[in-house]
């Protein structure tokens, strides 16, 4: 409750004490806002991790060997990753549900575990320093780009690309029988997805000292995270993974007492919150309640023949 | 070079073991059931518990180990799958609740130390345990330049059976008729007079109980047991054995199982041990994009 009480009654005091919690939610919105566009198009895509990983590596090796600027970093990370999206999307373009889901799974182990585990340059397991990292003070950048990605991502799903994404989601044979170029605009959400993944695991690496190649962080635990941030955030609405993300990733931080205990706390609480609101906590509708059997009805009588 | 092709065949057992379980549920019901991992890792902790810690012998720990995953099997369907079933909600949302579930299974084993309020259940904490010596008997035979240990010699012939009699199940029996009826439509089930949410319970017990069974083996014969065995050895290989063999095909699990054995060991021989692991995920990529039906799928509804 602590947590609740600083964060009304002291705002700065809240800002200056959790900044370290604020930059990681804006970099999970972010990434979580990168899997809502593949999910908004109907791809239940798990690479977000790879393009993390891509971006990620892309800067700090840049800045490590070439001292070029942030800006450039990032910018050459992005890049790099759309690129690899590109290559990725392509082939995996056919595939559907939890084939997709598993291709991607397919993609992210095999670069981390083929990939990155061993080339040299990438420090092996062992991880790569990062020699000028800036945990504190690139939280005003997080918030920054947190803010235009929003603005992106709720502008592309209002206009043409959302409302053929919406209609691929519905109903990918529907669409393309009225005309819509349903390879085309899958491709761009794969893209897309990929470009804002990179960007974010560029971000990412920009405030850690030390890029850790383990599953945690880009591996199959965190792209399952990345997924229930936006499907428990409502995979409907821009601002679903933004919820989800701050509402997961804060759940240590309220439940601070649970210390512990706290994936217990986690995994009740997806449990719970899927269950009630099968379409996140952002969406139309409200609670879902089914009664148990055992529960008193109203007698329905059934209309008797005759 | 022939022990490891032994190795690759005991471990291609315990993932087929594992994977039937995943892609029966996946047959069945059009889900990814991700609690199964910790299903898996549950069975080889709550055995190696009863053994260790309230000294029961090991014939009747691995019995009550099987029965702990069954019911869990149970929990799954209940909390996780039947209240999503009743509210029409997307597939994914089963992703998400059964993601939750295994959280708190492996939470509940990570924090099991003394003194904690999972005590009776594991006292290691995160810690790799293994069974004693002497727990059952484990004799060791050399054949040629072979060893062989009884432990992993007879996870083949336990799974090897287990699987056939799963598949006889689901071919002959009235049982296995309503389970393929229900994977086939559960509506037309259901007007037929199936009791479909019945045959639904039946798929999470015998899937877990499997599950947990080759977790068991898997604690027994490579005397590892922790809180992330389920995670860290099956979780993504069970994927890519259900890929391999056909999403849904019980005998493509099998098969698929094995395959993965001899695809890492052939990879750890040829590339060393890093690369193994990329190799056969990049081969589970290969596989889905080229042919996702996978070596024995009949179902492609999901494909377009």
């Amino acid at each position: 409750m602590d947590f609740f009480v600083q964060l009304f009654t002291d705002p700065v005091a809240f800002w200056n004490s959790h900044t370290l919690l604020i930059a990681q939610i804006g970099i999970n919105s972010i990434i979580a806002s990168s899997m809502f566009i593949a999910l908004y198009s109907g791809q239940l895509s798990l690479a977000a991790p790879g393009f993390m990983a891509i971006g990620a590596y892309t800067a700090v090796l840049m800045d490590l060997y070439w001292h070029t600027p942030l800006a450039l970093n990032i910018a050459a990370g992005v890049v790099l990753a759309g690129a690899t999206g590109v290559l990725v999307g392509l082939p995996v373009l056919r595939l559907r549900g939890v084939f997709l889901a598993i291709a991607t799974i397919g993609f992210i182990e095999a670069l981390r575990l083929g990939v990155i585990l061993n080339l040299p340059i990438t420090g092996e397991g062992l991880g790569l320093k990062n020699v000028n990292p800036d945990p504190l003070g690139g939280i005003y950048l997080v918030l920054v780009s947190l803010a235009v990605v929003l603005f992106l991502v709720w502008r592309l799903t209002k206009g043409r690309l959302g409302t053929a994404w919406a209609a691929i989601r519905q109903d990918e044979l529907a669409a393309l029988s009225q005309g819509i170029n349903v390879a085309r605009y899958k491709i761009i959400a794969f893209v897309l997805s990929a470009v804002l993944a990179g960007f974010g695991g560029a971000l990412e690496s920009h405030l850690q000292t030390f890029i850790d190649p383990g599953d945690q962080q880009y591996g199959v635990t965190r792209a399952v995270q990345i997924l229930s941030f936006a499907v428990l955030g409502g995979s409907g609405h821009f601002l679903g993974p933004v919820v989800g993300a701050l509402v997961v990733t804060s759940l240590p931080w309220i439940f601070v007492q649970a210390q512990n205990y706290i994936n217990i706390v986690t995994g009740l609480f997806l449990i719970a919150v899927i269950v009630f609101r099968p379409q996140g906590i952002v969406g139309r509708g409200g609670l879902t309640i089914i009664k148990p059997w055992w529960w008193p009805r109203r007698n329905v009588s059934a209309p008797s023949p005759g | 070079m022939d022990q490891q092709i032994l190795n690759a065949i005991f471990i291609g057992s315990i993932y087929a073991l594992f994977a039937v379980g995943y892609t029966l549920v996946f047959g069945v019901l059009d889900i990814l059931n991700l609690a199964h991992s910790a299903v898996f890792m549950l069975g080889a902790a709550a055995t190696y518990s009863l053994v260790v810690n309230h000294g029961q012998a090991f014939w009747l720990a691995c019995i009550v180990g099987v029965a702990v995953s069954a019911v869990m099997g149970l929990v799954i369907e209940h909390v996780c799958l039947r209240p999503l079933r009743r509210r029409k909600a997307p597939p994914i949302a089963a992703l998400i609740s059964t993601i939750g579930l295994a959280l708190i299974i492996v939470a509940a084993i990570e924090q099991g130390q003394t003194g904690s309020f999972f005590a009776w259940l594991w006292v290691d904490g995160p810690n790799s345990v293994a069974f004693p010596p002497g727990t059952f008997p484990n004799p060791t035979w050399h054949v040629g330049d072979l060893t062989l240990e009884a432990a992993k010699v007879a996870i083949i012939p336990i799974s090897v059976v287990l699987m056939l009699g799963l598949g006889y199940v689901i071919r002959y029996t009235q049982v296995g008729r309503g389970l393929r009826a229900v994977a086939e439509n559960p509506r037309a089930a259901q007007l037929m007079g199936l009791d479909v949410d019945r045959m639904i319970s039946l798929t999470l017990v015998i899937s877990s109980a499997l599950g947990g069974l080759a977790g068991i083996l898997f604690g027994a014969a490579l005397g590892d047991i922790n809180p992330y065995i389920g995670r860290d050895y099956v979780e993504v290989r069970g994927l890519a054995v259900i890929v391999l063999g056909g999403m849904g095909s019980v005998p493509g699990a099998v098969v698929g199982g094995y395959l993965l054995g001899l695809i890492e060991v052939g990879a750890l021989v040829t590339l060393g041990s890093s690369a193994g692991g990329g190799v056969a995920f990049a081969a589970l990529f290969l596989m889905l994009v080229l042919r996702p039906q996978g070596l024995f799928g009949a179902q492609l509804r999901e494909r377009i």
